[in-house]
């Protein structure tokens, strides 16, 4: 039993990034209508907003050695952080809390990304095809982590995790059971419950502010909305800002877990588009559905037991059920009639 | 008319004629050891010796190829008598000069790898036919060696492979003109079995990740098999997709399987996930069986270490070579590394330079570059006072043999690069083995 609920929590967790990434996708494709395959390079960007606001507080004076000589023969390099002797104690906890405090950061850095990659390349491929959109997208994506790895190297940049949410939390005890019986990160249980909050602020704001009764009301008929006078483009265009934050955000907060690489965002593309299919293409609480019920499934699939049965079922479960769901409901869990049917 | 005794005539003149030009055009090939006739592909037949550096530059592992990359750009920096010379004054017995291969100045052709089989192979075509490679060394992967081994067989170039563990690049897959200085998979298990077994003990139950690829087969074959002769029991093996990410469904099950040792059968990224998850789990606050929870990686790089940043302190592993090595080869290398580029060499930029060595070496004791006798030159071949120890390159199955480091994870690292200290430098007759145990066959000199 007690595997069961780890599995679970694990599924939840990653359940939470692919629901984060896929939310964005979907605002992207019910807004605009288009394929973009450079959303994971956003999740990737995000968690290089992190790396970047570590590598900015962690900046060192250095300072040659009169008397010590480095292995090689050079003067010794002493580093002390600009941070530390600036801020004293408050400069160690900036370094400490770069994850959270890089947040900040991130969200303006990826709304002007996402409204720049919008502006400046997805616009001209509105009445396109979506093959060409697609093709437009993942090239994107290609640069961007091109250029990443340029300035950050192909190495992974771990990133801490404030000393307050290392190791794990022992929930067993909490409801009861023995210790350490059900343990888990206390970092992913945070994640989990980030993804939750960021998944209610988006809908909170399309329900519940004029902006979004408009995008939603665009999203269901866009000429319509136009000829009300409101000029739809420039909210879609901020709503595909406001998905890029959103990816930008999954990723900052997803590095403690995953230290980022260049390759982040494509080893999440696949996944996440899987889980749009799935959840029903336009569909925002299909993403979220589905990404929570695709990353259980695939840990429990993972579990010893079922792959004693069933040899690398973990490996293809995902593409599984995607495949059942399309044959039972075409449209996917809760996908509208007409989206992608033309 | 008188004879002239002592004079010039035409028949002396075309003796003397005859006789120099015996002399100028024969005797070298008498006295001279290794002047050879044969014809041979790329032959620089006087020109510049060009050497063929297939690394990771784009991919997982270009970090780790960059790193080659520098050191095979000093190596040649050091072979044509530029810069301090570096392990040319530490290694013993060299019979290079500084003035090039066999007085020819080397020169230098780069492909990419991208850690892909077929783009490899790809490359080092490239630059053995279109380049005038005259060998191909480096990378970062047993798949990719394995791969441009068998290639630079059928093509008859001489290939010094860069980083590669799998026990199958020197074992079943061998090949003649292949050759490996890198340490392998069993030599890991043979060096950190009886460190872990002063360690934690003899009575432990092991729960092994492994990447699901050769080289995490053999490394798990060999640790598991090590391990077990030491006294532990193997609760169970888990393959993990190369790749992975998230390793959490693979961490989960192990936190109440019983198992008190964790073994991470993983490199690069993979180890850097697994190893940040496994912490987070906290495996290590952990107890089972009465005992802490250990982890286990048994293939440390600095390089990949740097990206799993805390949490490999007091991890266990090993390494082929670390740059705080106090002999006066290793010390060589890292005064040259260091103040050409600023920073120490990881252990991949260490074989690769060795490797080229090497080769040079070879080719000076040949007397030629004709790769049969080069071949022959660096069977067997004993050296010491290039990082590890006497060293040999054995002939049955061109696989070198030296001491290997165990290293920990360091606790109170004195800079960003002091990652891994080293516990123990393993006597090199404690990790020989019989070469036919991994079989294969070498192949034949002469390739058409």
């Amino acid at each position: 039993m007690d595997a069961i609920i780890l599995q679970v929590l694990n599924g939840l967790d990653k359940g939470g990034a692919y629901a984060l990434i896929a939310l964005g996708l979907t605002l992207v494709f019910g807004t605009l209508g288009v394929v973009n395959f450079a959303h994971g390079a956003l999740f990737m960007l995000g968690a290089f907003c992190a790396v970047t606001f570590k590598k900015i507080i962690t900046l060192e004076q250095i300072v040659l050695s009169k008397t010590e000589l480095s292995p090689w023969g050079t003067p010794l390099e002493i580093r002390t952080p600009y941070a530390q002797q600036w801020f004293g104690d408050f400069g160690n906890v900036l370094i400490e809390y770069s994850v959270p405090f890089s947040l900040l950061l991130a969200i303006p850095v990826m709304l002007f990304i996402g409204i720049a990659m919008e502006r400046g390349i997805i616009k001209h491929f509105y009445k396109r095809p979506h093959a060409e959109q697609i093709l437009v997208t993942f090239g994107l994506a290609i640069v961007l982590q091109e250029i990443v790895k340029a300035f950050f190297g192909a190495n992974p940049n771990p990133q801490p995790i404030p000393q307050i949410f290392m190791g794990a939390a022992d929930l067993g005890v909490m409801v009861g059971m023995a210790e350490n019986v059900i343990t888990y990160p206390k970092w992913r249980l945070v994640y989990l419950f980030f993804s939750l909050g960021v998944i209610a602020a988006v809908f909170a704001f399309l329900r519940f502010t004029t902006f979004g009764l408009v995008v939603r009301a665009g999203m269901s008929d866009r000429e319509t909305v136009s000829m009300l006078g409101i000029n739809i483009d420039k909210r879609f265009t901020i709503m595909f800002g406001i998905a890029a934050v959103v990816a930008g955000l999954a990723g900052v907060m997803y590095t403690p877990i995953l230290p980022p690489d260049y390759t982040l965002g494509m080893d999440f593309l696949v996944l996440s588009f899987i889980v749009v299919v799935v959840g029903g293409m336009g569909s925002l609480p299909g993403a979220v559905l589905a990404g929570f019920m695709l990353g259980v499934v695939q840990s429990l699939a993972s579990m010893t037991e079922v792959k004693d049965i069933i040899p690398g079922i973990d490996q293809i479960i995902i593409y599984l059920i995607a495949v059942i769901i399309l044959l039972v409901r075409p449209r996917g869990l809760l996908g509208k009639r007409g989206v992608m049917e033309n | 008319m008188s004879n002239i005794k002592n004079g010039v005539n035409r028949r002396k003149v075309l003796k003397g004629a005859t006789a120099g030009i015996i002399t100028a055009g024969v005797a070298p090939t008498i006295f001279t050891k290794g002047a050879w006739a044969q014809e041979f592909r790329n032959d620089p037949k006087g020109g510049d010796v060009i050497l063929g550096f297939n690394v990771p530059q784009t991919g997982p592992y270009s970090d780790e190829g960059a790193d080659e990359l520098r050191a095979y750009t000093l190596a040649v920096k050091h072979l044509n008598g530029e810069g301090d010379g570096g392990m040319l004054n530490t290694m013993q017995p060299s019979n290079l000069k500084g003035n090039g291969i066999l007085g020819q100045k080397v020169t230098y052709v780069t492909g990419d790898t991208q850690t892909k089989s077929d783009a490899a192979r790809d490359s080092a075509r490239r630059m053995i036919e279109r380049d005038g490679a005259l060998i191909i060394t480096g990378g970062s992967s047993s798949g990719v060696a394995v791969a441009v081994q068998a290639l630079c067989q059928e093509m008859g170039t001489i290939f010094m492979a860069g980083l590669t563990h799998s026990d199958d690049t020197t074992g079943k897959d061998k090949k003649r003109y292949g050759f490996r200085h890198f340490f392998n998979t069993y030599m890991t298990g043979a060096a950190l079995a009886p460190v872990l077994k002063d360690e934690y003990g003899s009575d432990r139950v092991a729960y092994h990740l492994t990447s699901d690829y050769n080289w995490g087969y053999t490394q798990q074959r060999a640790i598991k098999d090590a391990t077990e002769a030491i006294g532990w029991r193997t609760e169970k093996t888990v393959l993990t997709p190369v790749g992975q990410g998230d390793f959490s469904q693979y961490i989960t099950p192990i936190l109440n399987s019983g198992a008190d040792v964790i073994i991470l059968n993983h490199y690069g990224k993979d180890m850097v996930n697994s190893l940040t998850q496994s912490i987070q789990f906290g495996l290590r606050d952990r107890q089972a069986n009465g005992k802490n929870i250990e982890i286990v990686v048994p293939l440390f790089s600095r390089l990949m270490a740097q990206g799993a940043g805390e949490n490999i302190k007091g991890i266990l592993g090993s390494a082929n070579w670390n740059w705080s090595l106090q002999d006066e080869g290793s010390k060589a290398f890292v005064k040259s590394f260091g103040a050409e580029y600023g920073f120490p060499p990881s252990m991949a930029a260490h074989t690769c330079y060795v490797q080229t060595l090497l080769y040079a070496d070879a080719c000076e004791r040949a007397g030629t570059l004709y790769p049969p006798e080069v071949i022959k030159a660096l069977e067997g071949h004993k050296f010491d006072g290039m990082g590890n120890g006497a060293t040999e390159y054995r002939a049955e199955d061109h696989q070198c043999f030296k001491d290997v480091l165990v290293v920990r994870g360091n606790a109170n690292p004195t800079s960003q690069f002091d990652l891994l200290e080293v516990v123990q430098e393993v006597p090199r007759a404690q990790v020989e083995y019989d070469a036919s145990i991994f079989g294969g066959e070498l192949g034949p000199y002469e390739v058409s």
